[in-house]
C-alpha cells in the first residue's frame, strides 16, 4: 500500500455577501454533491467525514451536531475539527495514511451574514482574563502585526496597497469572488485608518459559502478523473498570549511551511514553488507570509508586488484566486476555498486565472486574530 | 445501513498504545483555570509516562462547548496549558462523545506514521458559565424549529429515557440501580466528585427533575482534566513494559433530526461499536472484553450503552444488572472507576477519564478498584451531540 | 476584591472519609475545589455579558415549512427515491443525497412517541406547572418521524396526574395560535392536546 495521497474532488458554492435563498445545510449539501460528483463518487463510498466549525460562528452550541445530514453521512464515521481548514485537511491525510480510510470527505462552510455583530463574536476570543477586559477593537491585533512587520522589514505601505489591488483584480476573473474590483494603489491607502497603519480595505471581507474536498488514497486516486497530490502537510500553533510572540515576522507559518516542504522534499521553495494561495486575510498577511515561507526573501516580498513578479504573469504567482481580499474571507471555510482554488490551477481548469506551468502549489492558512495558528499544504500534479 | 452490517473500514498500518495517564480532582468549581488544570493532567500523564514535554511531537486537544468558557475558539485558548504551543495542536470534536474521541483522534497522528509520542488533553470548566452551565446547551438545539419552544437539556434525556422503559418494560428502580453501583464505586477514586454509599430507594426519593429523571439518576456539573500520553510500537516498548494497545476505534453520527429515530436503542453506538470491534478482531463481545467503561451522564445511559455495544441483549440491561453482572467484581464489571456518576462530568474530561481507567485496570494498578481476574481486554465509549454520537475504543494488553 | 486562595489538599465533598488509597493516579493530584460561598465571594473573577446576536437563514425547506405554519399547516416532503415522507421538511434526503421536493400537507394529529413531565427550568429553577415536552409522530408521515413539541390541556400537576391524561402511542392534535397572531414560528403551535376518547396506537 502507498502513502500518497490526493485530492480526488472539490465541490463548493460561489461566495456572496449575502444568501438568504439557503440555509447552511442546503448550502452544504450543494457543496457536497458537486464535490462527489466531481471525484466520480457517491456519498456512500466515503469512508469518513469531517466538518471543521466553531460554535460561536455557527450560533449553535456543539455545533457538530448539524453535520452529518448534508454530507450524506449519517449513521457514519463523523467527526468535527474544531480549528483550521488544513487542519481538517491534515485529518483525512492522517485517516487515509493510518490504513482505515480510502476516500475522505472534508467540509467547511461560512454564514458570516448571519452573525449579527461579529466583533462580538472575535473579542471573545481573547483571554477573558487579561486581554477583554481592555475592549479594544479585535482587529487591533493585526494593526500591531503591520506596524512591527513594516518597521523590521522596511516594507511599504504602498507595497501592501499593492496586494489589495493585485487580488482584488485578479479576483474578476473568478466566478466564485464576492469582491473583484479594478483599484489602483491610492485607493486603498485613501481608505480609512481603522487600526493604523491598517485600511479598511486592507481587510478582506466577509462572504457566505460552503466547500467540500474529497481526499483518497492512492488506489482511490486512481479511479478519480483528476486528483491532484498532495505531497505535504504541516500544521502548528504558536503562542495564544499576545504579550509573547515574535511580531515581526509569522513563526507559525515559517514552522507549518518547512513541515510542509520537508514531507514534499522541497528544500528551495522560492524556486520549486510555481504558484500559491496565501493566507491575506490583512493584505500585510500576504507578504509576510511569503516570507515565512521563504518564498521572498525577509523584506523582499513588498519589492517583488511593486515590481509585478506575484501577478498572475509574473515569475511566482501569488493568490491568483483573488485570495481573501478578493475572493471574501469565510473563517476556517477560507483555507479550503483557497486548497479547491490551487486544485484547480494544477489541473489546468482555473479559466481566466490560470497560471502557466502550475505543477506545484503551496497553500498556506492563518487562523485569524488572536491566533498564531497556521497550515501549510503542498500540491503537485504528480 | 451498510454501516451498522459490516465494518467501514480497512486495517490500520501501525500500532498505537497509551503509554501515560493522568487526571486532575474532579470537582464543582475549580480555582484553577481550565488552562491550569489540562496543566495538571498533563504533567502527571507525561510523569507517568516518562516523556518531557519538548518530547511531544504533537497534541490533541477535546472540550465541548464554548461556551461553557465563554472562549471563541476556546481550544486555541486552552493550548499553552496542554502543552500544545510551538507545536502540532488540534482540537477535534464530536460533543459528549469528545473524551473517548480525543484518544481516536491520538491514535489517527500515530497510526498515520506522522508522529510517534501525541499528548491528549481532555478538559472541561463548567463553572464559569453563570448562573448555570445549562445556559450553554439552550443553544444546542434547532435554532429555528427547536429553541423557540425554550427546551432544555434534560427534556431530551428523560424523552429518551421514557421511550427505552417504554419499550422494553423497564423499571425506574432498575434504572436507579446504575447510581447506586457507580456512586459506591466511586468511593475508591481518588479523584471524585460524588462518591457515595446509597440505596435505590435514596436516588427514587430524590426529586424528579424531569420524569421520569429523578436529581440522583443525573451526573453533576463539573471542572477537570485528563490526559493520555500515545506512542508508536517502538517508542511504546522502549518507554514500558506494559504498554497498554489500542485495538481498534469507532465511531458514528447519527442523523440531526433525532426526532425522527428510534429513540429506544442507541444504533450510532452499535456502528461504532462494530467499527472497533472489527479492527480489534473482536467477534464475541462478550467472551472478549472483560471490563467496560460505558457513557454514564445520565443513569439510564449506561444500560443503553451497554445493549449498543452489544454487551446485553436489547432491553435486557437492567435485569443483567439486577443480578449483580455488572458489579466490580462480576461476570462484567461495569464502570469499575465511578463513572461519570460517581466520579464526575466535566464533560470531555470525563470521557478521557474512562480511558485511563482501561489503562490503569488493564495493567493491573488500579489499587482499591481493581477488578478481579486480571483483565486483557477493555472497551470505553463515550457518546454526546442531539443523542447521536458513539465512540468506541478497545484496549488491551497484547 | 480578590484575596489570594493557595491551592492546597481537597476538602472532599462526600461522605466519603478521606484516606489514602491506593490506586492510581498516584502522584498528587491538583484542582481545588470551591464551595459555593468561596466561589461568589473570595475568588477573583472577571465578567462577560456575551453580546452575540445571529440572524438564521431558514432556507428552502425550512422557510416554507414555516410558512406553512403561520397559515395553520403542516408540511412534509416526500423522498421520490425511498418513499419516506418526514417532517421537518428537507430539501434533500439525507439518506438518499438527492432532492427532496414532493410537498405534501400532513394533518394536524399525530401520536405520542414519547413524553416527559419536567419540573425545572433550564438553570435548574422549580416550576410549579410541569412542562410536558413530547416527540410527536405527525400521521401521514413514515413511522418514527416526529418532531419535538409541547403537550398541553392538561389538568393537575403531579407525575400521576399527567400520566392518567398521557401515554405514549395516546393520539394528539395541534393546537393552534389565532391565525392573526401567528408569526411563522414552530410556536405557531401552541401545544398538542390529547384526543380524548381516542384508541392508542403502537
Amino acid at each position: 500500500m502507498s502513502d500518497h495521497v490526493a485530492i480526488v474532488g472539490i465541490g463548493s458554492t460561489p461566495l456572496r455577501t449575502l444568501s438568504p435563498d439557503q440555509s447552511y445545510r442546503e448550502m452544504v449539501f450543494a457543496a457536497a454533491a458537486r464535490a462527489y460528483a466531481d471525484a466520480g463518487v457517491t456519498h456512500r463510498d466515503i469512508d469518513s467525514f469531517i466538518s471543521v466549525a466553531e460554535d460561536l460562528h455557527e450560533g449553535t452550541s456543539i455545533t457538530d451536531e448539524y453535520t452529518p445530514d448534508q454530507l450524506g453521512a449519517v449513521l457514519r464515521p463523523v467527526q468535527t475539527v474544531a480549528g483550521d481548514g488544513l487542519q481538517g485537511v491534515a485529518t483525512a491525510f492522517m485517516l487515509i495514511r493510518s490504513g482505515i480510510a480510502d476516500l475522505v470527505a472534508v467540509e467547511a462552510h461560512c454564514k458570516s451574514s448571519n452573525i449579527l455583530r461579529h466583533e462580538a463574536v472575535l473579542e471573545m476570543a481573547f483571554d477573558p482574563l487579561y486581554e477583554r477586559p481592555l475592549q479594544v477593537y479585535p482587529h487591533y491585533v493585526a494593526g500591531l502585526e503591520m506596524r512591527r512587520f513594516l518597521h523590521e522589514t522596511g516594507t511599504t505601505e504602498e507595497a501592501v496597497a499593492q496586494v489589495v489591488v493585485k487580488n482584488r483584480r485578479n479576483a474578476l476573473g473568478n466566478q466564485a469572488a464576492a469582491f473583484g474590483a479594478m483599484l489602483a494603489a491610492d485607493d486603498v491607502l485613501a481608505s480609512d485608518p481603522l487600526c493604523e497603519p491598517l485600511r479598511a480595505l486592507e481587510i478582506s471581507a466577509y462572504a457566505d459559502g460552503a466547500v467540500v474536498l474529497v481526499l483518497g488514497s492512492a488506489e482511490a486516486a486512481r479511479r478519480a478523473p483528476r486528483p491532484v497530490w498532495l505531497r505535504g502537510v504541516g500544521w502548528i500553533s504558536g503562542s495564544p498570549w499576545l504579550g509573547t510572540r515574535p511580531w515581526g515576522a509569522a513563526s507559525y507559518a515559517a514552522a507549518a511551511a518547512e513541515k510542509a516542504y520537508a514531507m514534499a522534499g522541497v528544500t528551495d521553495p522560492a524556486n520549486e514553488i510555481r504558484f500559491a494561495e496565501i493566507d491575506d486575510t490583512y493584505a500585510y498577511k500576504e507578504l509576510q507570509h511569503m516570507e515565512a515561507a521563504r518564498l521572498a526573501p525577509r523584506g523582499g516580498a513588498g519589492r517583488m508586488t511593486l515590481a509585478g513578479e506575484t501577478g498572475r504573469g509574473g515569475a511566482l504567482p501569488v493568490n491568483p484566486s483573488g485570495g481573501s481580499l478578493g475572493m471574501g474571507y469565510c473563517f476556517d471555510a477560507t483555507a479550503l476555498y483557497r486548497t479547491a482554488e490551487a486544485v484547480r490551477q494544477i489541473r489546468g481548469e482555473a479559466g481566466r486565472q490560470q497560471v502557466r506551468g502550475a505543477t506545484l502549489g503551496l497553500v498556506l492558512s492563518w487562523r485569524g486574530v488572536p491566533t498564531q495558528t497556521g497550515g501549510a499544504l503542498v500540491l503537485a500534479a504528480a | 445501513m451498510r454501516a451498522t452490517e459490516a465494518p467501514l473500514l480497512g486495517k490500520p498500518r501501525r500500532r498505537v498504545a497509551v503509554v501515560g495517564a493522568g487526571m486532575s480532582l474532579f470537582v464543582r468549581r475549580a480555582l484553577e483555570t481550565g488552562k491550569e488544570l489540562s496543566y495538571y493532567a498533563a504533567s502527571q500523564a507525561l510523569e507517568t509516562a516518562g516523556v518531557k514535554r519538548r518530547e511531544i511531537e504533537a497534541v490533541v486537544m477535546v472540550t465541548a462547548p464554548d461556551a461553557f468558557d465563554g472562549v471563541h475558539m476556546k481550544g486555541e485558548w486552552l493550548l499553552d496549558g496542554a502543552g500544545g504551543a510551538g507545536k502540532p495542536y488540534m482540537r477535534t470534536y464530536v460533543g459528549g462523545g469528545s473524551g473517548v474521541f480525543g484518544l481516536i483522534s491520538g491514535w489517527t497522528l500515530v497510526a498515520s506514521g506522522l508522529f510517534d509520542l501525541v499528548l491528549v488533553i481532555g478538559e472541561e470548566k463548567m463553572s464559569s458559565c453563570q448562573p448555570h452551565p445549562q445556559g450553554a446547551f439552550l443553544t444546542i438545539f434547532d435554532h429555528t424549529i427547536e429553541r423557540p419552544l425554550g427546551p432544555n437539556l434534560l427534556w431530551i434525556f428523560a424523552l429518551e429515557q421514557h421511550r427505552y422503559m417504554a419499550t422494553y418494560g423497564i423499571r425506574n428502580e432498575d434504572i436507579a440501580l446504575v447510581s447506586v453501583k457507580n456512586k459506591r464505586n466511586a468511593l475508591d477514586h481518588p479523584a471524585a466528585q460524588v462518591a457515595a454509599n446509597l440505596t435505590v430507594n435514596d436516588v427514587l426519593a430524590s426529586e424528579v427533575v424531569a420524569w421520569p429523571v429523578h436529581r440522583l439518576m443525573v451526573s453533576p456539573v463539573s471542572d477537570g482534566a485528563a490526559a493520555l500520553v500515545l506512542a508508536s510500537e517502538t517508542v511504546a516498548r522502549r518507554l514500558t513494559d506494559k504498554p497498554v494497545w489500542i485495538q481498534g476505534v469507532g465511531w458514528s453520527l447519527d442523523t440531526s433530526y433525532w426526532g425522527n429515530r428510534d429513540l429506544a436503542y442507541p444504533r450510532y453506538v452499535e456502528a461504532a461499536a462494530r467499527m472497533a470491534y472489527a479492527m480489534a478482531g473482536v467477534t464475541e463481545p462478550r467472551k472478549q472484553i472483560h471490563i467496560a467503561e460505558p457513557y454514564d451522564p445520565f443513569a439510564y445511559k449506561e444500560l443503553h450503552h451497554l445493549e449498543g455495544l452489544l454487551l446485553a441483549d436489547k432491553g435486557q440491561a437492567p435485569e443483567d444488572l439486577a443480578q449483580g453482572r455488572f458489579e466490580r467484581t462480576g461476570p462484567l464489571p461495569v464502570c469499575p472507576s465511578g463513572g461519570l456518576m460517581g466520579v464526575g462530568n466535566p464533560i470531555a474530561a470525563a470521557g478521557v477519564m474512562k480511558v485511563c481507567e482501561l489503562f490503569w485496570q488493564l495493567r493491573g494498578e488500579a489499587g482499591r478498584r481493581q477488578v478481579p481476574g486480571k483483565p486483557e481486554r477493555g472497551v470505553a465509549q463515550a457518546w454526546g451531540d442531539l443523542m447521536q454520537i458513539g465512540t468506541v475504543a478497545v484496549l488491551g494488553i497484547h | 476584591m480578590a484575596r489570594t486562595v493557595t491551592p492546597g489538599p481537597r476538602r472532599r465533598p462526600t461522605t466519603a472519609s478521606p484516606r489514602m488509597i491506593d490506586a492510581p493516579p498516584r502522584l498528587p493530584m491538583r484542582g481545588t475545589g470551591l464551595s459555593e460561598a468561596e466561589f461568589q465571594k473570595t475568588v477573583a473573577t472577571v465578567e462577560w455579558v456575551p453580546a452575540l446576536e445571529y440572524g438564521w437563514d431558514t432556507g428552502e425547506a425550512i422557510g416554507r415549512f414555516l410558512a406553512g405554519l403561520r397559515a395553520g399547516k403542516i408540511y412534509g416532503v416526500r423522498c421520490r427515491r425511498c418513499g419516506r415522507t418526514v417532517t421537518p421538511p428537507r430539501a434533500f434526503c439525507e439518506l438518499d443525497f438527492k432532492p427532496m421536493d414532493e410537498w405534501v400537507e400532513l394533518p394536524p394529529t399525530g401520536t405520542v412517541n414519547t413524553f416527559s413531565v419536567c419540573y425545572v427550568t433550564w438553570d435548574m429553577k422549580p416550576l410549579r406547572k410541569p412542562q410536558v415536552p413530547a416527540v410527536i409522530e405527525i400521521d401521514g408521515t413514515t413511522p418514527r418521524v416526529g418532531f419535538l413539541h409541547l403537550l398541553g390541556g392538561l389538568r393537575g400537576t403531579s407525575v400521576e396526574a399527567v400520566h392518567r391524561q398521557v401515554q405514549i402511542g395516546m393520539p394528539v392534535r395541534a393546537v393552534w395560535k389565532p391565525a392573526r397572531e401567528r408569526s411563522g414560528a414552530i410556536t405557531d403551535i401552541l401545544y398538542f392536546e390529547p384526543v380524548r376518547g381516542k384508541g392508542r396506537k403502537a
